[in-house]
């Protein structure tokens, strides 16, 4: 019987099953193979706090969003095209965010009683055998059967050929989607390039499951997303935290300083230490402490030293740092904080995404604490902001602290890397010469910064610290008029930073109208989304996306007045819209989400076709 | 290294480590004593004045830093060991000097500090032990003996006190030593061997607060009582201690007694001869005074307890550095931008 191919220009496909059942590793697989096809792409993973969670149960299931395309894709998708639903739990937890005419790919083996037990189903129902699933296009497959009668002679134990059934799925989407199965292979290849027997029996257990769609008559249709069309130019994959790591590699090299990055396993920001911890080649020396004080203070003590210190963490852990940020702030040294927020308070959500520490970024210290932040809006952003980051901290002697999330954290999409010499330059300047007779720590410069005088250079010998200091000496100082004058002149060193910042620019819409939407982080894509969808329908509004959230941009005050409304949409709870209707005095609307996962484009595509109507 | 290594040439005196700033510890206190044996003893380690750095973190002994004309940081409460180890990483280069007090690094410091040990960053810490909260006017600190009666335990301690030797000892610190602001020469010559010891140094100096906890160390520093209740130890020799120095220690299985060696039938070659290099022995030292509920009275211990050769962090993590860039090269930007895997767009 002959197979039809049906050409679409996006997918949206959720591999789900028990956190061990390896669904990360297949949506990563087959995200890297929909990249190097050319494919526009993001993706979501989502996984339970639980390293391994009770087998089969709802709180064990692991998921892995992919939004792939021939056309731009800005989110990992809102409701999917196919569901991979490896157990009963994982179709019960996933099967809302099915569309109607979506697919599931059940592994029936999944469905036994004790698997339907464990995700709660009442005694004797089974979905996939009820027709309580009637309207989706439903394939069932026993996974497990069919991966064990692959292998029935490889001498390999039933637990190790088990731990394979995530390639015979792998394999068949490989089928399904017309893709080719040489990346994965090349993949196992690095992977179990040791473990001969293992390596086969993943090889032939991805080709079992393309072989299976080609040869089972009842799959009669294949789907083919072609390349998509993006800007010409070299692309690869990159995940948030990788980006992050990488673009502190590079502004290391381009400003000619060393990195000492100093920081505490904390989720979801871990992954920035392990990458970075692999880039001793490049000199960074990566301390991993005691606890996240010690994190800070360390890097504190190393950009004392003339290396630019940088902390990583989580709400949890900036909550602890914030004594030392506040040091930072008085010594006026260069560091960098990077908080990769996640669900809140207290320990909150560890694997889920939220924007919620944004007050705690701008005013979690005490006294008067001024802070500039910069904020990521998608993964491959991450590389930009964080080294924007490392040029502020260093040009203006200041602690600086990076916003990520959780969401972009561990997402990825394509990213037109650039070269070592397309990046901004800047140089690192260190104080050689004494300023007067008597060497003076806190003269500044024309941005206002204190010159960087470090251990070693003779002659400059002096001493600061967390006490107040005079004017230009750095002395230990109680007068009151000097507290009040270098209090104002911390705050005017940080405004002072929108002088070396790009102005805010309109991400779409037109120049002033009836509805800005303003957003900031990892809503950047849903936000884009939504106003293609509304401006689609006929309504023309316009996206203003921030990075720079303290100093605001110069000409953001002056690019809200020109619409009739502005609306945020904030996964928090209003958070940089209070500090827009503080600071412009204008009635910024709010929209809020605060579920753990990001907004989906219809959300605020419906909220801005309501206020546009 | 032993102390018998030559002194080298000072590039500075003294007085060039005096700052212009006025100093603003209580007339009378110990603090003056410890900054003047640090002023003499700095020089004598031939170093350059800008390769000097003194890290504290809060507490009326870490003003010390304001008073010392090299490079310097007054950092946060219980923290300064945390910044010295981000320092001495980055620049492993610099001799850096910790000073902190009791409350400082036994209470909200005491996990850094422990760290800090474990991990031998060749650093030196002073710990000015007052047993006394004195910056906040009089609570009692780790250090402070059950009992006590301070601001805020008027009906007495209920703490059991820690005793930052035997602390120190259980974090594997490579230098554990002892000394008193009343003893200068001594206080001289522990300050010295500190500062020669590779790796982390560290240096209990008893320092009497004159206002809101006198007299604390005074069994030790008084001629009436000081050879009765102070027990000085050196390396290789035995444990003496007395009014004609008729007393000694001696190691029954591992309890120390007390002997009278003047006495027939006892030598000094039977007395404990303190091996410094003895990891168990200098743990019975660091601690036999603890309870003298239990182990009788006991003069407490002034001196080198404990010395290690063992490798320093910073010197680990250089290495580490270095060994990839010689097996992989060093790291090119270019590269590590493309990443393994890229597609082109045309």
């Amino acid at each position: 019987m002959s197979k039809t191919n049906e050409v679409l220009d996006q997918v949206i496909i959720k591999f789900a099953g028990d956190s061990g059942d390896g669904m990360q590793l297949t949506g990563t697989q087959f995200t890297n193979t929909a990249a190097l096809f050319g494919n526009d792409l993001s993706t979501f993973p989502d996984f339970p706090a639980e390293i391994r969670a009770p087998q089969g149960t709802v709180a064990g299931v692991s998921g892995y969003q992919l939004h792939f395309g021939s056309v731009n894709i800005f989110t990992p998708g809102d409701k999917c095209d196919v569901l991979v639903a490896m157990n009963a739990a994982a179709l019960k937890v996933n099967l809302k965010n099915l569309k109607d005419t979506g697919t599931i790919i059940a592994n029936s083996d999944g469905f036994d009683p004790k698997n339907l037990r464990l995700a709660k189903y009442p005694d004797g129902q089974n979905p996939i055998e009820d027709g309580s699933l009637e309207k989706y296009n439903l394939i069932v497959i026993d996974v497990t059967k069919m991966t064990r009668a692959a292998l029935v002679d490889s001498g390999l134990g039933t637990k190790e050929i088990d731990r394979a059934k995530n390639m015979f799925v792998l394999g068949f989407l490989y089928w399904m989607y017309n893709r080719s199965l040489d990346n994965s292979i090349k993949f196992l290849e690095e992977k179990f390039g040791k473990k001969q027997a293992i390596l086969d029996a993943n090889i032939k257990v991805l080709k079992a499951g393309y072989h299976y769609g080609d040869t089972t008559e009842t799959f009669r249709t294949r789907y083919t997303v072609q390349p998509a069309k993006m800007k010409p130019g070299v692309y690869r994959n990159i995940m948030g935290n990788q980006a992050t790591a990488i673009g502190l590699v590079a502004a290391a090299q381009k400003a000619g300083v060393d990195i000492f990055f100093g920081t505490y396993p904390i989720t979801p920001a871990s992954d920035i230490l392990h990458e970075l911890s692999k880039y001793k080649s490049f000199g960074i020396k990566t301390f991993q402490a005691e606890d996240e004080i010690a994190a800070v203070c360390a890097s504190i003590g190393a950009s004392f030293g003339g290396s630019l210190g940088v902390t990583s963490s989580s709400g949890p852990g900036i909550a602890l740092k914030g004594e030392a940020m506040g040091l930072a702030t008085m010594l006026e040294i260069p560091l960098v904080v990077i908080n990769v927020q996640r669900g809140g308070p207290s320990t909150g959500l560890p694997t889920k995404t939220e924007q919620s520490d944004l007050m705690q970024a701008l005013y979690g210290r005490n006294g008067e604490a001024p802070i500039p932040v910069i904020s990521s809006s998608s993964p491959a952003d991450c590389f930009n902001a964080i080294y924007e980051s490392c040029r502020i901290a260093i040009e203006y002697m200041t602690p600086v602290i990076f916003l990520s999330d959780g969401y972009i954290a561990n997402g990825a999409e394509p990213w037109q890397f650039p070269t070592a010499d397309q990046l901004k330059e800047f140089k690192v300047k260190y104080a050689t010469e004494k300023n007067e007779e008597h060497f003076l720590p806190y003269k500044r410069d024309e941005k206002l910064a204190r010159p960087w005088a470090i251990p070693g250079t003779k002659g400059l010998e002096h001493r600061i610290g967390g006490l107040e200091k005079q004017h230009e000496t750095g002395n230990i100082s109680y007068d009151n008029e000097n507290h009040q004058f270098m209090v104002k002149m911390r705050e005017a060193k940080v405004e002072k930073v929108a002088d070396s910042i790009p102005l805010q620019q309109l991400d779409s819409g037109p120049e002033k109208g009836k509805l800005l939407v303003v957003g900031w982080g990892s809503t950047y894509g849903a936000i884009k989304t939504a106003c293609q969808m509304v401006r689609s329908e006929g309504y023309d509004v316009a996206h203003a996306h921030l990075t720079y959230l303290k100093p605001f941009p110069k000409n953001f005050g002056e690019m809200l007045f020109k619409y009739d409304k502005v609306l945020m949409p904030e996964m928090n709870m209003g958070q940089l819209s209070r500090v827009v209707r503080d600071k412009f005095m204008i009635p910024a609307i709010s929209l809020n989400k605060v579920m753990g996962i990001p907004f989906s484009a219809t959300e605020i595509k419906e909220k801005v076709v309501e206020l546009m109507k | 290294m032993e102390a018998t290594a030559t002194t080298p040439t000072p590039l500075f005196t003294s007085k060039d480590l005096v700052t212009d700033q006025d100093i603003r510890w209580c007339p009378g206190c110990g603090d003056y004593s410890i900054l003047k044996q640090v002023q003499t003893v700095i020089p004598e380690l031939g170093l350059p004045r800008e390769q000097i750095v003194f890290i504290s973190g809060i507490g009326c002994s870490s003003r010390f830093p304001y008073y010392m004309e090299t490079y310097g940081m007054h950092s946060i409460h219980g923290r300064a060991t945390a910044i010295a180890s981000g320092l001495k990483a980055a620049r492993k280069d610099l001799s850096v000097w910790i000073v902190t007090g009791d409350g400082d690094s036994m209470s909200i410091g005491g996990n850094h500090f422990i760290h800090l040990l474990r991990r031998n960053f060749n650093v030196n810490v002073l710990l000015f032990n007052n047993q006394i909260y004195g910056l906040t006017k009089g609570q009692y600190s780790p250090t402070s003996e059950a009992g006590k009666v301070t601001k805020s335990t008027p009906f007495g301690s209920i703490d059991h006190p820690f005793n930052p030797a035997a602390l120190a000892m259980g974090a594997d610190g490579t230098f554990v030593a002892r000394s008193m602001d009343r003893d200068p020469v001594h206080l001289k010559e522990m300050l010295r061997q500190a500062a020669m010891h590779k790796g982390t140094s560290f240096l209990e100096i008893y320092q009497n607060c004159n206002v809101f906890n006198d007299g604390a160390f005074e069994v030790f520093t008084e001629k009436a009582s000081k050879k009765q209740e102070a027990l000085f130890v050196e390396h290789g020799k035995p444990l003496v201690f007395g009014q004609n120095g008729e007393l000694g220690i001696k190691l029954d299985g591992f309890k120390p007694v007390i002997v009278n060696h003047a006495e027939k039938g006892i030598s000094t070659n039977d007395l404990w001869i303190h091996d410094m290099y003895d990891r168990v022995k200098s743990g019975i030292l660091a601690r036999f005074f603890d309870n003298p509920a239990n182990e009788g009275h006991f003069p407490r211990p002034f001196g080198i307890f404990y010395k290690e050769e063992r490798s320093c962090y910073e010197d680990d993590l250089l290495q580490q550095v270095e060994a990839v860039i010689s097996s992989k090269g060093k790291g090119d930007l270019n590269k590590l931008l493309r990443g393994n895997e890229v597609w082109e767009i045309q």
